[in-house]
């Protein structure tokens, strides 16, 4: 559980320094009057989906902390017969930096208004998300073949969980890139599509990175 | 559809135009409101009747046949898990949660009100799985709350098969509802607040209900970690918390998991669980007590680095319940330590209620009388659960009634005495009707009184060493006859009590049946819930203009003041009555 008391004690840190910032100063009983965004204990407005989407991946970022606190946990006992992890998984870990790279192409270019540039962003990220997502459906067949099933062992159960759940989460995120690329796609301009490329970028580098530590997890067993 | 813009800026607000989306699928959030405290009620309930039923074997055993073993411990779990997690939860956060945020932050609705509307709607579907439990063969599951593994799947417990997965996958529901609200209610808290209104000036209700929205986010996925596992252990044979076992002769597929790692991911959860219903509570009872106090609340910043340092330091004393699964005793005095810490914030705000009741003007109202009621009840529960976080203590007492009198003081009837005194409160708002005066202080009363003869003898009998979790004591030497009379006594007083929430369901009853007649602000209160145009208020809330906030949620009594109070949205000049 060291994993997710870590996650938790930062995740902590954020919020009481956001709060002293908000609030250190404040004495409410004693302030009459408006306090606009001007005041500096005004309120901070940075756009609600921001603020959402913030959310969602601390909601995230515990359920995946919590995931690789078992997995560290659970590796510690007897039974445990570590997977050879299949070599496309390498494969797969460069499509996904590749789709992470160029949604910030597409972030990059709604930026400077330029549809274009959104446009082949966008494919270019969603082709390569495509292909990561049927590299995992790879890696599943392969170990699949060899005869090693979820319940054969905790380390294949935990690498079919894991991947599988990271793989939902990619989904969810595609349904939401075809929106854009729909949009983009019928004549769309760069700045009704700006805010959800910026957000997707963001889930896209979240998802890199916890694709990453996933990775090394898996690999250090 | 028509839309009209609300405080968050590239937001709209969808007007129903017919009975369905006005009352049905209805994205207005006093409407989600409702519908949660009405489905919380309705399962609530049906937890009441078990827990009826459970006394009546308690307190005359073999005298009632209704209940047999199986299903005794069917009820324990069910009662136990609607409770803490269907009811008081639903309550708090998709009750009040919905009712009061936007109305308090003066926005127009939750930001993302069809999302809000989802969360109900997948809440409906978690509540309806958690009952068709019943209903599948061999029952709802019999593994106690915790559901511990290996017996919550063995076939030695009711339910080890259909009913354990029937509750982790209601459960697995209920978290995808709770993250979708719970994220709302965040985002309206935070980019909502209409003009004027910063973080401090919030009222603590706001306040606890979000802060309970963070933890909630944070310790639910453990939850959700918990049951997905748990039912991959079920249903494909994994062995993430299933030991290598051998039921009935017969040697089990699992291979040696660990049912250790499944209490550390519970107990992350089942922890943060207690503040996710206490902090609301202590939110709507701070602004209870100042309100019917008619006096600002004492050391508000306190009470708000309290909320917060009680949320951050709930994460990191879960282990607290596995001192008797064993532990190495410097975790054990770890948490320990952090378990006794947590007390100081908590004190903190008991001391900072008293001395907002300390010379106010306190008016004796039903929402007043339950507020109070919840102090003495949660001071009670606070001092035993100090008890029960050290491990000395806790080892000896862990598996006695001791343990369900704490629990249920601290987390039964605190929680239930604030829903109530928040209902009496609000209710002439949502509704438009003032409830009978008599009748809540006999409710009042009853249910207090009541509820103290319920849970006082269970302590004693605790101290006793008579075990919890036991369908019948049967004769042991080490329990004195008197244990089976108490038993009976609290049995009694366990049916008047619940037999007097009729007096409360007839007075909603009466109230909604006789003409509109509550003013728009009987209570004479300072938050911006009682300043709508309108009451009850309509969908949107507000009039065209969104209220500007002048001021914190507790200017009562102020000196050179008109009247003693002053609305959050009353501007300067017109407060003291251009004096």
């Amino acid at each position: 559980m060291t994993i997710t008391l870590i996650f938790l004690a930062l995740l902590m840190g954020i919020v009481v320094t956001w709060l002293v910032k908000q609030s250190i100063n404040s004495q409410p009983w004693a302030e009459v009057g408006v306090i606009d965004n001007d005041n500096p204990n005004g309120p901070v407005f940075i756009g609600s989906k921001k603020v959402f989407l913030g959310g969602l991946l601390a909601v995230l970022t515990s359920l995946f902390m919590l995931f690789f606190s078992a997995y560290r946990i659970r590796m510690e006992y007897p039974d445990w017969v570590p997977l050879d992890d299949p070599q496309i998984l390498w494969v797969n870990s460069v499509l996904l930096i590749l789709a992470s790279i160029f949604y910030q192409q597409a972030k990059n270019a709604a930026q400077r208004n330029k549809e274009g540039g959104i446009r082949v962003g966008l494919i270019l990220a969603g082709m390569f998300t495509f292909c990561f997502l049927y590299g995992q459906l790879w890696a599943w067949q392969q170990i699949h073949d060899q005869g090693l099933f979820i319940y054969s062992n905790p380390a294949n159960a935990f690498f079919y969980v894991l991947t599988g759940l990271h793989a939902l989460h990619i989904i969810g995120g595609l349904w939401v890139w075809a929106r854009s690329t729909a949009k983009v796609w019928l004549g769309a301009q760069a700045d009704d599509v700006k805010s959800s490329v910026d957000l997707c970028t963001l889930y896209w580098h979240f998802l890199l990175v916890l694709w990453l530590i996933m990775f090394y997890l898996l690999l250090s067993t | 559809m028509a839309h009209a813009a609300i405080a968050d800026k590239g937001q709209e607000l969808s007007h129903p135009h017919s009975w369905i989306t006005k009352y049905v699928w209805s994205q207005d959030h006093k409407v989600i409101g409702i519908q949660y405290i009405i489905v919380a009620t309705l399962v609530g309930i049906i937890a009441l009747f078990m827990s009826g039923m459970m006394r009546l074997q308690l307190g005359f055993p073999g005298e009632f046949t209704f209940l047999e073993p199986n299903e005794y411990y069917q009820f324990v779990t069910m009662h136990g898990m609607i409770m803490i997690v269907f009811m008081l939860t639903a309550f708090f956060l998709g009750g009040f949660g919905n009712l009061l945020i936007p109305l308090m932050c003066g926005a127009r609705d939750m930001v993302f009100p069809y999302m809000n509307m989802l969360s109900f709607w997948v809440y409906l579907l978690s509540v309806l799985v958690l009952i068709a439990g019943f209903f599948v063969p061999g029952g709802t599951t019999g593994a106690g709350w915790t559901l511990y593994p290996p017996q919550a799947i063995t076939g030695g417990t009711p339910g080890g098969d259909w009913g354990i997965l029937v509750m982790c996958i209601s459960l697995a529901l209920f978290v995808v509802a709770f993250t979708m609200g719970g994220l709302n209610y965040l985002t309206t808290t935070l980019q909502a607040r209409t003009r004027g209104l910063t973080l401090m000036r919030l009222p603590l209700t706001v306040w606890g209900i979000v802060m309970a929205t963070i933890l909630g986010l944070l310790a639910f996925p453990a939850l959700f970690v918990s049951v997905i596992m748990m039912s991959l252990d079920n249903m494909l044979g994994t062995s993430f918390f299933m030991p290598a076992i051998s039921e009935m002769g017969v040697t089990s597929d699992h291979t040696g998991g660990s049912p250790i790692l499944f209490q550390h991911l519970f107990w992350f959860f089942g922890h943060p669980e207690v503040y996710i219903v206490a902090l609301p509570m202590f939110g709507i009872a701070s602004d209870l007590i100042s309100t019917h106090a008619r006096k600002n609340i004492f050391g508000y910043r306190m009470m708000v680095w309290a909320i917060v340092a009680i949320g951050g330091l709930s994460f990191v004393v879960w282990a607290h319940h596995m001192y008797v699964s064993g532990m190495n005793p410097y975790f054990g005095f770890l948490f320990a330590t952090t378990t006794l810490i947590i007390a100081v914030p908590t004190a903190l705000k008991v001391y900072n209620w008293v001395l907002t009741l300390w010379e106010g003007d306190i008016h004796l109202t039903v929402p007043m009388l339950f507020a109070i009621g919840f102090v003495f009840t949660f001071i009670h529960g606070g001092i035993t659960g100090l008890f029960l976080g050290n491990v000395v203590v806790d080892v000896p007492l862990s598996d006695t009634y001791f343990v369900v009198g704490h629990f249920h003081m601290v987390m039964g009837v605190s929680p239930f005495l604030v829903v109530f005194g928040g209902i009496y409160h609000w209710y002439p708002k949502f509704t438009g009707r003032m409830l009978n005066n008599t009748l809540g202080k006999a409710h009042f009363w009853i249910t207090f009184l009541g509820t103290y003869a319920i849970y006082l003898p269970m302590h004693y009998i605790g101290i006793l060493g008579v075990p919890r979790r036991y369908y019948a004591n049967g004769v042991t030497d080490f329990m004195p006859d008197s244990v089976a009379s108490i038993n009976a006594s609290i049995t009694v007083a366990a049916l008047i009590v619940g037999s007097a929430q009729l007096i409360f369901i007839y007075n909603l009853i009466v109230s909604l049946m006789k003409p509109k007649d509550a003013p728009s602000n009987p209570w004479n209160a300072t938050s911006l819930e009682w300043r709508t145009p309108e009451t009850p208020p309509r969908h949107g809330n507000w009039s065209d203009e969104l209220p500007t906030v002048y001021r914190w949620a507790y200017a009562y009594s102020v000196p050179g003041a008109e009247k003693d109070f002053i609305p959050q949205d009353v501007p300067p000049s017109a407060a003291t009555g251009n004096k």
